[in-house]
């Protein structure tokens, strides 16, 4: 969740920490750090990368390349509570693709985009391996299993009035 | 006699005193997949209840990993009662430790039911009793994230076996009589491949241990690593004392966040116990041994794909050959094996190549696991001999199809198998015969499809996951895949003509002969097996041009 992100601009002294625990550098450790950046972020933004090129002399081109390859980067701010909607074989037999149309049209977005008030996105995942829980749903380390339309918009309902009141 | 070294010593101590010192009753709470439903929350209850109750010296309480029956999540057992609870409620704790742990009788409501009767000993539900369990013997057994609990049930006895007393050539030799087939998908003999590595030139080789599980609709490997790493470790070092590797690592998915931690855990108590790491067990063999989170791309389960990941790069597979057992990560020989094939390994030590070979049919030895869902009463994870029945699976382990509906087809092997229909029930199931019917053994996920279920969509939604899935360096996959959506999408649009079908075939055929990797050879599969089986659903489809079959929505 994004924890150091600042609205005017971004701090990007965790960088260098990053770093420092790989020394020296080499091109095994660029994705453990990308991954360790995004859980710091919440995303990968540009500035970020051009920090971890400089700091560790990589094309940018080649830190950019991963970034997009690999489906768990993400390069715009995520929502507070990332929904990972489960499109295993178990759960699309058990009508999963129905609980992300309503998903998608409770919160008003599409597969990969976040809500304007930045408190949801919701991003298709290709199998969370819990199967006998399908249809099923991942928000941060909660599962949530046997899902009808129904009972995954209350779940979401629910987180949204759970941080209203804090 | 040898002398042992203090290592060694110091292994079978501790060995002893756990042993010593367990409780004569234990209640055992499944804590990785029943987590989802709430089994954290009944584990502090028990907890709870039984310091109430005086009773925590004398009962132990242990988080396991997956005890296999998943539909009756959370549940626990209790031994030696040899009791299991499915589908517990909180509430429900304070009644079990007063009538069974205090009361000692068993609570007929909480049993599981087979044909709606409740089955009292856990032995005789049909769920286990068909199941051979050699390989998760002690998953959903032992504490996962606590050495000396496996310890004081096998863990690293065969090890210890290995490294002071056979050399590198015995280990092989072993494993190829014993006939073990990667469990990965592909189902090449491990020990050829360890053959191969073993004699490769040079002398700093790698071993990694593929737990990239990536094929939806499977979570074995998952399984194992929540529920006994140290089975996979134990073979880990086994394997690369075999090939002579000084260096491994496990890549993992990163969507498996219990597998990592388990691992992590396990990996630094085996250190301390001298086990992995510099000179294990005083033996002079040195292994170390690395995790890498993989970063969500299904074609890196694909071995040179992988490799690429390891080396930081994008995960894109590279033309074979060299093979990697010759030239493979940062180009030195580098063996690959699955999770489950490394698991295999102390079971064959262990019960002796002959022995292990005697299970199974001619050509595939041993069990297999397999990751049964979709639509079928007992889902879970089980362990079955090589030859088994999709009959035996389905009816008598899986409990039938829920409603009252009818079984259609089973698909297996995930984007790369197929759909294997009715007609094959009877036929024992192993690497050859799976492939005879259309699909492949692929890692073993198994899905049971029922009447209402789609063939196209079934078809569609494959060739989604693999246009999403594929890396996009070669053309026939790249473009290819992209291509036969689109004649999927206009079949279940209603917009198609019947040219399509032949075009279809033909588009699957040049796909699966000129792509690089298996990810391309064999997204095809599961169109082919379709049309092989279902031709008449596409045909139906195309001259209904409606959306809907025989008046029912399609999923």
């Amino acid at each position: 969740m994004t924890k150091a992100l600042k609205q005017e601009g971004i701090d990007l002294s965790f960088m260098s920490k990053i770093v420092s625990t790989h020394v020296p550098f080499s091109r095994e450790d660029l994705i453990g750090s990308l991954q360790e950046t995004q859980d710091h972020y919440g995303y990968l933004p540009e500035e970020v990368m051009d920090k971890l090129a400089e700091l560790t002399s990589t094309p940018v081109a080649l830190i950019y390349g991963i970034a997009t390859f690999y489906s768990q980067f993400h390069l715009k701010p995520h929502g507070k509570y990332a929904i990972k909607l489960c499109r295993g074989t178990a759960c699309h037999v058990k009508e999963a693709p129905k609980i992300s149309s309503a998903i998608s049209s409770h919160l008003g977005i599409k597969d990969g985009e976040t809500t304007n008030d930045m408190l949801f996105s919701l991003e298709s995942v290709a199998c969370l391996g819990t199967c006998f829980l399908s249809p099923v749903m991942l928000i941060g380390d909660q599962y949530y299993g046997k899902l009808t339309p129904e009972s995954a918009i209350e779940v979401l309902e629910n987180i949204a009035k759970e941080n209203k009141a804090k | 006699m040898v002398t042992l070294s203090k290592e060694i010593k110091n292994l079978h101590h501790i060995r002893e005193k756990i042993k010593n010192k367990q409780a004569k009753r234990q209640v055992r709470i499944c804590a990785t997949g029943c987590r989802a439903l709430g089994a954290l929350d009944i584990y502090e209850t028990f907890k709870k209840e039984l310091k109430e109750a005086k009773l925590q010296k004398e009962i132990a309480l242990i988080k396991t990993g997956c005890q296999g029956f998943c539909s009756g999540a959370p549940l626990v057992s209790i031994d030696p009662d040899n009791l299991l609870y499915v589908c517990l409620k909180k509430e429900d704790v304070r009644e079990i430790v007063n009538t069974t742990l205090i009361g000692k009788k068993p609570i007929e409501r909480l049993f599981c039911r087979d044909k709606k009767k409740p089955v009292i000993d856990r032995s005789k539900i049909p769920f286990f009793s068909y199941q051979k369990r050699l390989i998760l013997t002690r998953c959903g057994y032992i504490d996962p994230t606590n050495l000396d609990d496996a310890l004081a049930h096998g863990a690293y006895e065969v090890l210890e076996k290995v490294l002071t007393s056979m050399d590198p050539e015995a280990v092989i030799e072993k494993i190829k009589k014993s006939g073990l087939r990667g469990r990965g998908g592909a189902g090449f003999l491990t020990g050829l491949k360890w053959g191969y590595a073993h004699s490769a030139q040079g002398s700093e080789k790698y071993l990694i241990c593929n737990a990239d599980e990536g094929d939806p609709g499977a979570f074995m490997d998952r399984a194992l690593l929540e529920g006994d790493p140290h089975m996979v470790l134990e073979g880990i070092v086994i394997a690369a004392y075999a090939i002579g590797a000084c260096k491994g690592y496990i890549y993992v998915r990163a969507e498996y966040p219990i597998a990592i931690e388990h691992l992590k855990i396990a990996i630094e108590q085996a250190e301390k116990y001298k086990l992995v790491g510099k000179n294990i067990l005083g033996t002079g063999f040195n292994f170390e041994i690395k995790i890498k989170q993989g970063a969500g791309a299904f074609v890196c389960g694909e071995e040179t794909a992988l490799i690429s990941s390891i080396e930081g790069r994008r995960g894109q597979p590279r033309p074979r050959p060299p093979f990697p057992t010759e030239s493979g990560l940062w180009g030195k020989p580098t063996t690959i094996n699955n999770v489950e094939t490394l698991a295999n390994i102390p079971v064959i030590l262990k019960i002796g190549a002959n022995e292990y070979a005697k299970l199974g049919t001619k050509k595939s030895k041993g069990t297999k696991i397999f990751a049964l869902a979709g639509k079928v009463n007992n889902t879970g994870l089980i362990e079955v001999p090589m030859g088994i029945t999709l009959r035996e699976l389905v009816e008598d382990i899986g409990g039938g199809i829920p409603n009252g509906k009818r079984f259609k087809a089973a698909q297996i092997g995930g984007p790369s198998g197929g759909c294997v229909p009715a007609q094959f029930l009877d036929k024992p199931i192993d690497y050859e015969s799976v492939k005879e019917m259309g699909a492949i053994m692929g890692s073993g996920g198994l899905i049971i499809l029922d009447e209402t279920v789609c063939m196209v969509e079934i078809a569609r939604y494959f060739m989604e996951f693999c246009v999403k899935e594929s890396c996009g360096k070669c053309p026939p996959c790249r473009i290819g895949t992209t291509r036969m959506l689109d004649i999927l999408e206009r079949i279940c649009g209603g917009k198609a003509e019947m040219k399509d079908i032949p075009r279809l075939e033909e588009l699957a055929l040049q796909v699966k002969k000129n792509s690089l990797c298996g990810l391309g050879q064999t997204a095809p599969n599961p169109v082919l097996s379709t049309l092989r089986h279902f031709r008449d659903e596409y045909i139906e489809r195309i001259k209904l041009k409606k959306k809907t079959r025989r008046g029912k929505p399609i999923i």
